[in-house]
């Protein structure tokens, strides 16, 4: 039994050091100090990490492409944390099968999506600009968040908004100042994965974004497909490193969510 | 109105309801102008030509090898990567849930760390790896296991390698969710009543954890069969998937008649995915928001 266990475990090792080194193995090619992708590096140096933040191009995609990811996690968390409760409190049967429609984001395949969003912005003028870029993104963040607060606002005691109410708040008062400090963690997470997937969205922006307002994930993806840049190993690397310390936050907020809970019982 | 006077709780109720549907309106509002309107013109494109009814941009499924060619070749890679994201996702996730909890969430980390890495840096990292004069190569050949570096990208294997990987993450998430769920004490009964560890095993726990294991290899499939990154850096120009196929048709063809046709069949595809599976389990388990 002792043998199985420690193939099992071996096993197990092995299938996660696969999953770690891809991510992991960019970090020392971004410091190479040769031209061509050799492991291990033959020289050090932080060229590439020059050539990236020297770039005014790059720099102009990396601008884009926090401001497009910032604005839109802020809208569809808004919008998804109140689609969320709706559907959370609702009675009628239609409302309900709403909630099909509002992942379906998750379940068209991206390219398809991409082809839609292009069309519509091609006739209302919204190809290239900002707000066509944010409002795309909007859209392929709700899924996450309102998946990730209803499952919050199922652990929440309902009766407490029902109390507050005949204390004497409104609605409006008693969701910010009862219901929200409560699913709080569960509208970070939603958030975070929000943001994180409109930094990494690369597909929508091949298609839509253009000109000026080209994100960095369609620069590098033009990039890659002419030529292996040693850019692409600083910006990836940069982008590891964000996406590290978003999970490190996510990790934290889960943390908290449960010590809240705790708290609570 | 008179009679919702006479009755409050009716009022109520139709207030409640109209509140419900503004806070729901904005979410609901950008996902129909965005995504289904343009799905339903799609469809619409796709049976139309010259002003006209048609089932050209059908009939090229039929005729043109390139359309089913590609379509069989896309399923076939999808079927690939989902039994291997069972192989692997499996033991992973059995391994997570059985650990003691400090433990449970470092095995769980290295899985969500490349689930939020983004996946073109994931196709980036595979192309230096998995490339003619790349780490693996260099290893490989500088051993002297080989004498002529394999070729590992550019072709079938290094689209379906990258996919897998990036992939991983969404089998062992609702395994490991499933696995959380199922009480230690059916084991061990198990265990208790004389079954060796396999027996139990295949008896009790690999039962208990399929519905887990569906949800994952529903996500799974459905992301292959609309995966573009991966395919388009990785596969060389060999590896043609469908959602290449849409996209050359309108950026390198400007055919949307076409690229139409191939959009519908695959939503037609994704959505019987969903509809086999939901005999199985329900849709929201699927997806994660129960």
């Amino acid at each position: 039994m002792n043998r199985s266990k420690f193939l099992l475990y071996g096993f197990v090792a092995l299938i996660l050091a696969w999953l770690m080194i891809p991510v992991l193995i960019i970090l020392p090619m971004s410091f190479s100090g040769a031209r061509f992708l050799a492991f291990p590096p033959p020289s050090w140096s932080l060229r590439w990490y020059e050539s990236y933040l020297g770039s005014a191009a790059w720099m102009q995609a990396t601008r884009v492409s926090l401001t497009v990811a910032v604005c839109s996690a802020f809208i569809s968390t808004i919008f998804g944390t109140a689609a969320a409760y709706a559907l959370n409190l609702t009675q009628s049967r239609l409302v309900r099968s709403l909630q099909a429609l509002l992942l379906l984001p998750l379940i068209v395949p991206i390219v398809i999506t991409a082809v839609g969003i292009f069309l519509v912005y091609a006739q209302v003028g919204l190809l290239a600009s900002m707000t066509g870029l944010i409002l795309a993104n909007v859209m392929l963040g709700l899924p996450y968040v309102v998946t990730s607060v209803l499952v919050g606002l199922r652990k929440f005691d309902h009766t407490q908004e029902m109390v507050s109410r005949s204390l004497g708040m409104n609605r409006w008062r008693t969701f910010f100042a009862v219901t929200l400090p409560q699913i709080r963690p569960s509208v970070i997470s939603g958030m975070l994965f929000a943001f994180i997937s409109a930094i990494d969205e690369t597909v929508v922006a091949l298609f839509i974004s253009g000109g000026e307002n080209q994100t960095l994930t369609k620069k590098m993806f033009t990039a890659l497909r002419d030529e292996i840049d040693p850019t692409i190993a600083s910006i990836s690397s940069l982008l590891t490193t964000v996406s590290f310390i978003l999970l490190m936050l996510a990790a934290l907020n889960a943390r908290n969510t449960e010590r809240s809970q705790g708290r609570a019982t | 109105m008179a009679q919702s006077i006479r009755n409050p709780a009716e009022l109520h109720e139709r207030r409640e309801q109209r509140l419900m549907m503004i806070l729901l309106a904005p979410a609901l509002l950008v996902i129909t102008v965005l995504l289904v309107l343009p799905l339903l013109w799609l469809a619409w494109q796709s049976i139309r030509q010259d002003g006209g009814f048609t089932l050209a941009h059908y009939e090229r499924f039929l005729t043109d090898s390139v359309y089913w060619v590609t379509f069989l070749q896309t399923f076939r890679i999808a079927v690939t990567v989902t039994l291997m994201t069972v192989i692997l996702g499996y033991p992973v996730a059995y391994v997570a849930a059985g650990l003691p909890q400090r433990w449970s969430i470092l095995v769980l980390a290295m899985v969500l760390l490349p689930f939020w890495t983004s996946v073109l840096v994931r196709a980036y990292a595979w192309l230096i790896l998995l490339q003619r004069n790349g780490i693996i190569n260099s290893v490989l050949t500088g051993s002297g296991l080989i004498d002529e570096p394999l070729r590992l990208v550019n072709n079938e294997f290094g689209t379906v390698m990258a996919t897998i990987h990036i992939l991983l993450p969404f089998m062992v998430l609702p395994l490991y969710a499933t696995m959380k769920k199922i009480p230690g004490e059916l084991t061990m009964a198990g265990a208790s009543l004389g079954g060796s560890p396999l027996h139990v095993f295949l008896r009790v726990f690999l039962p208990l954890s399929l519905p887990g294991m569906i949800a994952g290899m529903v996500l799974v499939f459905v992301l292959t069969l609309g995966f573009y990154i991966t395919p388009e850096l990785l596969g060389g120009g060999r590896t043609y998937m469908v959602s290449m196929l849409v996209s050359r048709n309108i950026e390198v063809y400007n055919e949307w008649g076409a690229a139409s046709s191939i959009s519908v069949v695959l939503m037609v595809c994704v959505f019987l995915v969903f509809r086999l599976a939901s005999l199985l389990i329900p849709f929201e388990r699927i997806m994660g928001t129960r």
